[in-house]
């Protein structure tokens, strides 16, 4: 970990100190500018003692706390600055977070694999706990008194023997002088000291969200800038053919079109190209776009249909493939007989269509960059935008707005460059918004994937050979050209990683090969691992006639770590020592979700029905038991979830909470109408009637989510809420109506009677 | 020349009589809190009142609007917030918040109506909007808080 250094100290600035203001250098300053044009005030960058990257102190007692990772609705911005807050004892009210801009300095600022808390809890403590101990010992200076005498409490230092107290901001210009100490002496507070973590603090953002205030990249704006609309190529990889503008041209409010200059392969995060129009205003640039002629070279990838490339998945998922697990004799148990059971499973492109759709404004001066952007990564678009315009990343400045939703989408930094680019060529700053159609039509898209899984039963029912084999599309596809397996990490996601006790245990993946951009999308290779294990693992309990929740916790069999050092599981990049795969902690938490959704003791009416499934993705352990009401039409209402999570220490429980119900209804659109299909290589879906995502009243009326009190180290809370909904919705029609979904979405499903 | 009110402000406006409401307010008189979400009246982000109804400014052309009282989130709140926002605050509604302000526009025109309404009737009112990180049921249990919420 990089060390923390007393910037103050840095003899550049000792002659600003020595006027008692200290100011670092502008490139810290996280700026967002808006409709007035006024930059953010009295900011973190002249705070008078600052003894790490991450915390400032004013001399009026303000705590300011630099939120370095992008606020998408998992409260983030409020989780990691509450920690710091904590381990310095600071009045939360009197602390003030500002978002920071992309800089390596920071550390990982790319927001995504649900680890920032996992990845950044004791760099926020070790901030903390230096600024109280150097607050501490500056107390002690002034009062001639041992450090030890003295005690934090409540944004003041109080000598215990005397009771004198003396606030922070009183004590910030001498602690500002002080040295920064070494690690080994700071102490850190007690468990039972803790004021806010694991307590539950609402988003520092709130009011500001329930009153039009909070600025998303939506609305960024600056002074001079105008607003772009990108008609893209249809097909990836398609060229401009010929283009006729004369009529967009005429539209009134537009001023010019500028042609985008194709990706080279491979794609990775530069944008697609095509033809921008340049207007006054956002409206005035989509009618222009209405108004554009393009006749495209689609390329290759024209032959992409998704109905045919369906059935390659499925014959290729029938078909021996790479081995990226084995354990025992899978065919010589198979060979033995007993009862053999196969299914296979599909789940279908999906896209992430977060609220606000991809949007950015950059003003690009000479070689100075300076970007607003809704991003899950601004390093991401600091260098994107140095590779596409040659400018050094140094000299490109990102600033974070809120993301109105993220799902991975906004860790791609395409849309920011196209605003570089254009505000390059046009000489002005530009906004680009990408409508809802661009969205859905031109996103990194989740994988589509076939699943095929054998597995053969003794005379109890138990399985005594399990073969698995997925196929889909990788997310390498987007860096390099011509991958076509998935890659460790994505068969790491619930697939090598299956964690059940069984001696001949086969996981295999086979080839496929991309024609569409292909992306993470909250929980990723998850998705389509879990539903396809969790469902199966349901299908083999009724087919040896037993209690699917029975069953489930033998098969996950007495609790154990499960080694998976041979095939060098990834594990979310956590060390197997600190976050082994614990099969206590997945029956843990599948019993208590059984036993809190009333499993195997309730009478439910006709055609309802429960279903489980559990599954541990980013470190976090999730069962979920789904209650449904299926009436004779087949329409499908969802009354009941029960959510259980093993999240190892969580700090912000209100908010984990709100992420748990959040990815039931996430689960919920994935499960009902989540299908993102293409014809001659052109998406077929546009927007929200075609696409269509979980409503008020198709979603769950009641998810009830309880967290497991444990003091593990920190998992993942953004996404592990997702796998194991899906399968345990199925599971749950399943059980109400006799049928088996092994096809997503339910839509393409009949089941009524 | 159009005239209407937003917010109680007198506007005027002499500009293309198509242009949707959303963007008039949105660039030319910089209220962003009214959120782009879809352009066709499909997701309810863009939801604003116009004489005490909840509309999608989306899709309501700047001309049809002569006379008009508009309210967007802005001017929502008198001295004081709404009830409803009041019980979006003490419910911790909003997730990623960029589809609240459209909510909680069409939440306001229902309380406005009706301050205990049946779920049946949220569901109704409410299920032309949509909350892609799912707060589905911390909104209903808002709607039915703020007839209740304090100051």
């Amino acid at each position: 970990m990089r060390a923390i250094e007393n910037v103050s100290r840095r003899g550049f600035l000792k002659g600003a100190l020595a006027s008692g203001a200290f100011i670092i250098g502008m490139q810290y300053l996280p700026k967002l500018v808006h409709a007035d044009g006024a930059a953010s005030a009295n900011g973190i960058s002249d705070t008078v003692f600052r003894p790490d990257l991450f915390v400032g102190i004013q001399t009026d007692g303000t705590v300011y706390i630099i939120a370095h990772r992008s606020e998408m609705g998992t409260g983030i911005r409020t989780t990691l600055p509450l920690i710091l807050a904590d381990e310095l004892d600071a009045d939360w009210k009197r602390v003030k977070v500002e978002q920071a801009i992309g800089d390596a300095r920071y550390g990982s600022q790319d927001t995504d694999g649900s680890h920032s808390v996992r990845d950044f809890f004791d760099v926020m403590r070790q901030a903390g706990a230096t600024a109280r101990l150097m607050l501490t010992q500056a107390a002690a200076a002034q009062w001639n008194v041992p450090v030890a005498e003295c005690v934090a409490d409540l944004h003041t230092i109080v000598h215990r023997p005397t009771g004198k107290k003396s606030g922070y901001g009183e004590l910030a210009l001498a602690a500002s002088r002080l040295p920064v100490p070494k690690k080994e002496e700071l102490q850190f507070k007690p468990k039972s000291a803790w004021r806010y973590i694991g307590k539950g603090t609402p988003s520092l953002d709130l009011k500001d969200l329930c009153t039009g205030k909070a600025v998303f990249g939506m609305d960024a704006h600056i002074d001079g800038m105008v607003y772009a609309s990108i008609e893209h190529p249809p097909v990836l990889g398609g060229k401009v053919k010929s283009v006729d503008d004369k009529e967009a041209l005429k539209v009134a409010g537009v001023q010019q079109t500028v042609a985008l200059d194709p990706f080279k392969p491979p794609h990775a995060f530069q944008p697609l190209g095509g033809i921008a129009v340049i207007a006054n205003n956002t409206w005035a640039a989509f009618q222009g776009r209405e108004k554009l002629k393009v006749e495209w070279d689609d390329g290759a990838n024209i032959a992409y249909n998704s109905v045919e490339y369906k059935k390659q998945l499925q014959e290729t998922a029938r078909k021996p493939g790479k081995v990226a697990r084995n354990a025992g004799d899978v065919d010589a148990a198979f060979a033995k007989g007993g009862k053999i059971v196969e299914a296979d499973y599909y789940v279908p492109h999906l896209a992430h269509a977060s609220m606000e759709p991809p949007v950015a404004v950059a003003d690009v001066r000479a070689d100075k960059v300076t970007v607003w952007t809704a991003t899950q990564n601004p390093q991401a678009v600091q260098s994107e935008i140095s590779r596409a315009l040659g400018i050094p990343k140094e000299n490109i400045i990102c600033n974070v707005t809120l993301l109105g939703g993220g799902f991975g989408r906004k860790s791609k930094p395409d849309y920011a460059v196209e605003a570089a680019i254009l505000s390059q060529k046009v000489g002005r700053p530009v906004k680009v918004v990408w409508r809802r159609e661009d969205d859905i039509q031109f996103d990194y898209y989740h994988a589509v994937a076939a699943m095929y899984m054998k597995a053969a039963l003794d005379d109890k029912g138990k399985p005594t050979a399990w073969l698995q084999r997925s196929v889909f599309p990788t997310i390498s596809s987007t860096f390099a050209p011509n991958q076509t397996y998935g890659s460790g990490g994505e068969l790491g996601m619930g697939w090598t990683d299956v964690p059940f006790d069984i001696a001949n245990l086969r996981v295999e993946n086979g080839p496929a090969t991309a024609h569409i951009r292909i992306g993470w999308l909250r929980s990723v290779a998850n998705i389509y691992h879990a539903f396809a294990v969790d469902s199966f693992v349901d299908e083999l309990a009724h087919a040896a006639g037993r209690d699917p929740l029975e069953y489930l916790l033998e098969v996950t069999g007495s609790p154990r770590n499960v080694d998976l050092k041979a095939i060098g599981y990834p594990n979310y990049g956590g060390s197997a020592e600190t976050y082994p795969l614990d099969t206590g902690r997945l029956r843990r938490v599948t019993e208590m979700a059984a036993e809190k959704a009333g499993w195997g003791k309730r009478k439910l009416g006709q055609g309802a029905g429960l279903g489980i499934a559990v599954h541990r993705s980013f470190l976090t352990y999730v069962a979920t038991v789904v209650e449904v009401e299926v009436d004779g039409k087949g329409k499908v209402r969802i009354p009941r979830v029960e959510t259980v999570v093993d999240a190892g220490m969580v700090v912000n429980p209100e908010i984990t909470r709100a992420q748990f119900e959040g990815a039931a209804v996430f689960g919920t659109s994935i499960a009902r109408t989540g299908e993102i299909t293409a014809t001659k290589g052109r998406v077929d879906q546009s927007n929200f009637h075609d696409y269509r995502v979980a409503r008020m009243n198709d979603a769950p009326v009641q998810t009830n989510v309880t967290i497991v009190d444990s003091s593990a180290p920190p998992g993942g809370v953004g996404e592990p809420g997702v796998p194991p909904f899906v399968p345990a919705l199925c599971n749950a029609i399943f059980a109400a109506t006799g049928k088996r979904v092994r096809e997503l979405p339910l839509s393409r499903n009949q089941l009524g009677a | 020349m159009i005239r209407f009110k937003v917010n109680g402000v007198e506007r005027t406006f002499d500009g293309d009589a198509d242009m949707p409401l959303l963007w008039y307010v949105r660039d030319l008189l910089g209220l962003t809190g009214t959120k782009f979400g879809c352009g066709m009246s499909l997701c309810g982000a863009c939801t604003v009142h116009k004489n005490g109804e909840a509309i999608r400014s989306c899709i309501t052309p700047v001309g049809t609007l002569a006379g008009a009282e508009i309210v967007t989130i802005e001017g929502l709140a008198g001295n004081e917030l709404h009830p409803v926002q009041r019980a979006w605050m003490q419910v911790n509604v909003p997730q990623c918040g960029y589809c609240q302000s459209g909510q909680i526009m069409q939440a306001a025109a229902l309380f406005n109506k009706k301050k205990r309404p049946s779920d049946q009737e949220i569901d109704q009112a409410m299920s032309g909007n949509i909350c892609r990180c799912g707060t589905y049921q911390r909104i209903r249990a808002a709607i039915k808080a703020a007839a209740e919420v304090k100051a």
